[in-house]
């Protein structure tokens, strides 16, 4: 049995479908952060039966509308002394900033880098169709 | 309701108190031009037109000479330091030194939503790619008030691109407002409004929309049909171009089936969706509309510079 022991400060990305793990990984950039960081995959999980898991030592500056946008199921769990301080569900965020690109060709976020691309939510059974608030066209996420 | 400073990038900026004292307003300067005639003595308007419209660029210039005040401007992003690879932001932090007010047109949708992010006078967008166009829904407002005396209750058609066409979909968000207003959308399938477009006007505002690919079908039972053109530089492909452009021409034979107080409008300019022997018809408007649309921006900068009265 692999063990991995806990972190004493810092953040754990907890309930990660199995396969999210690394696309979150990725998204997050994680491998250019200069702190201890461990990417568990295909972990038991009572609720999952399997699951993702991912821990930063000493760092929870992440961006939690990447989550959001990638795994709504996943939890993030803030760690103090090796105590669970705060947990968060991921939601679907509302509005997203700088996070992917219009899929307009005539926006102006396509051409300018004054404008970065910004999105509102627009509610439609769990997709996630966003419109531009520039070009007001509809962008559906896909990792 | 104070209309001083603000910017206008899609009619939906104004709320309907605040579309209804332009409106007055222009209609009232329609009346008496000479009244006005030193109303914006000193300011300077800004003409930043990144791609070529005669109309709208004149039209705004026009307006600001007829109240006294001075123009600037490129008409063309040849001419300018755009062609240099300047960004919008650091233009229109430059222009802001030089004038009163802005007016911008560009190919690029959200291109005026942007230079409004840094500027400090006020930005009125002339166009914006196939986007919005709140300066010509103003225009058209005028016009419906000026021959219909009042904006509620009207059954109006809107024919041909209603896909790309920037003057529909801005016409369409804004009428929704008002009251009993009736649709009758006509355009190739090909062409017809976008469903997040027509989504949101009904439900937000339950409008009645009719979509049909026949003018024939309903031309007798409006008060109002607004013809556009089938734009040609919307398309990416030629071919699709040559196939959807001659989809609707409106001639006198097909008007005799009109009512007689028919409102007949058209944003200008037309290729061939009018055939010109409308043109003596009484019910054509659509050169006065353009008229009109002096009017209506003249009104709306002098309340943008805090001139209105």
């Amino acid at each position: 049995m692999l063990k991995v022991t806990g972190i004493t400060q810092g953040i754990v990305i907890d309930h990660i479908k199995t396969g999210n793990g690394l696309k979150i990984f990725n998204k997050l950039r994680l491998d250019k952060l200069d702190t201890t960081v461990v990417l568990l995959m295909n972990v038991d999980s009572k609720a999952l039966g399997r699951k993702d898991i991912i821990k930063i030592q000493d760092y929870t500056d992440i961006n939690i509308d990447i989550l959001g946008l990638i795994d709504q199921n996943a939890t993030i769990n803030i760690i103090k002394n090796s105590k669970i301080i705060s947990k968060t569900k991921v939601e679907i965020p509302k509005k997203v900033k700088g996070l992917f690109q219009c899929k307009n060709p005539r926006c102006v976020t396509t051409v300018d880098n004054y404008a970065i691309s910004e999105f509102t939510l627009v509610p439609n059974e769990g997709k996630l169709q966003y419109r531009c608030n520039y070009c007001e066209e509809i962008t559906e996420y896909k990792l | 309701m104070k209309l001083q400073g603000k910017h206008i990038i899609d009619a939906s900026d104004l709320s309907v108190g605040e579309l209804n004292l332009i409106i007055d307003l222009a209609l009232r300067m329609r009346a008496n031009i000479e009244e006005f005639s030193e109303l914006c003595k000193g300011k300077i308007l800004a003409t930043l037109f990144y791609e070529p419209s005669t109309r709208t660029r004149l039209s705004f210039e026009s307006a600001m000479l007829k109240m006294g005040g001075s123009v600037i401007g490129f008409s063309d992003a040849e001419t300018s330091s755009v062609k240099k690879g300047e960004n919008i932001a650091d233009t229109i932090r430059v222009v802001n030194n030089y004038a009163n007010i802005i007016v911008m047109r560009h190919p690029r949708e959200g291109a005026p939503l942007l230079a409004s992010q840094y500027s400090e006078i006020p930005v009125i967008n002339g166009g914006d790619g196939g986007h919005q166009h709140p300066t010509q829904t103003l225009t058209d407002l005028v016009t419906i008030k000026y021959y219909k005396e009042h904006i509620k209750d009207i059954k109006i058609a809107i024919c041909g691109d209603l896909l790309f066409g920037r003057s529909v979909h801005s016409l369409l968000k804004t009428l929704s407002r008002y009251p009993n207003i009736e649709f009758v959308l006509i355009s190739p399938s090909e062409l017809r409004i976008p469903h997040h477009l027509k989504d949101s006007i009904i439900e937000e505002h339950n409008v009645k929309i009719y979509e049909t690919t026949s003018l024939e079908e309903c031309i007798n039972d409006v008060n109002v049909l607004y013809m556009t053109r089938i734009q040609k530089e919307r398309f990416f492909s030629e071919d699709e171009y040559i196939k959807l452009k001659d989809s609707y021409i409106l001639t006198p034979e097909k008007l005799k089936y009109a009512r007689k107080d028919l409102l007949l409008m058209h944003p200008l300019p037309r290729v061939n969706e009018i055939s010109y022997e409308v043109d003596i018809d009484p019910r054509a408007k659509y050169f006065e509309q353009a008229k009109l649309g002096v009017f209506a921006r003249m009104s709306l900068m002098a309340l943008l510079l805090g001139r209105g009265c």
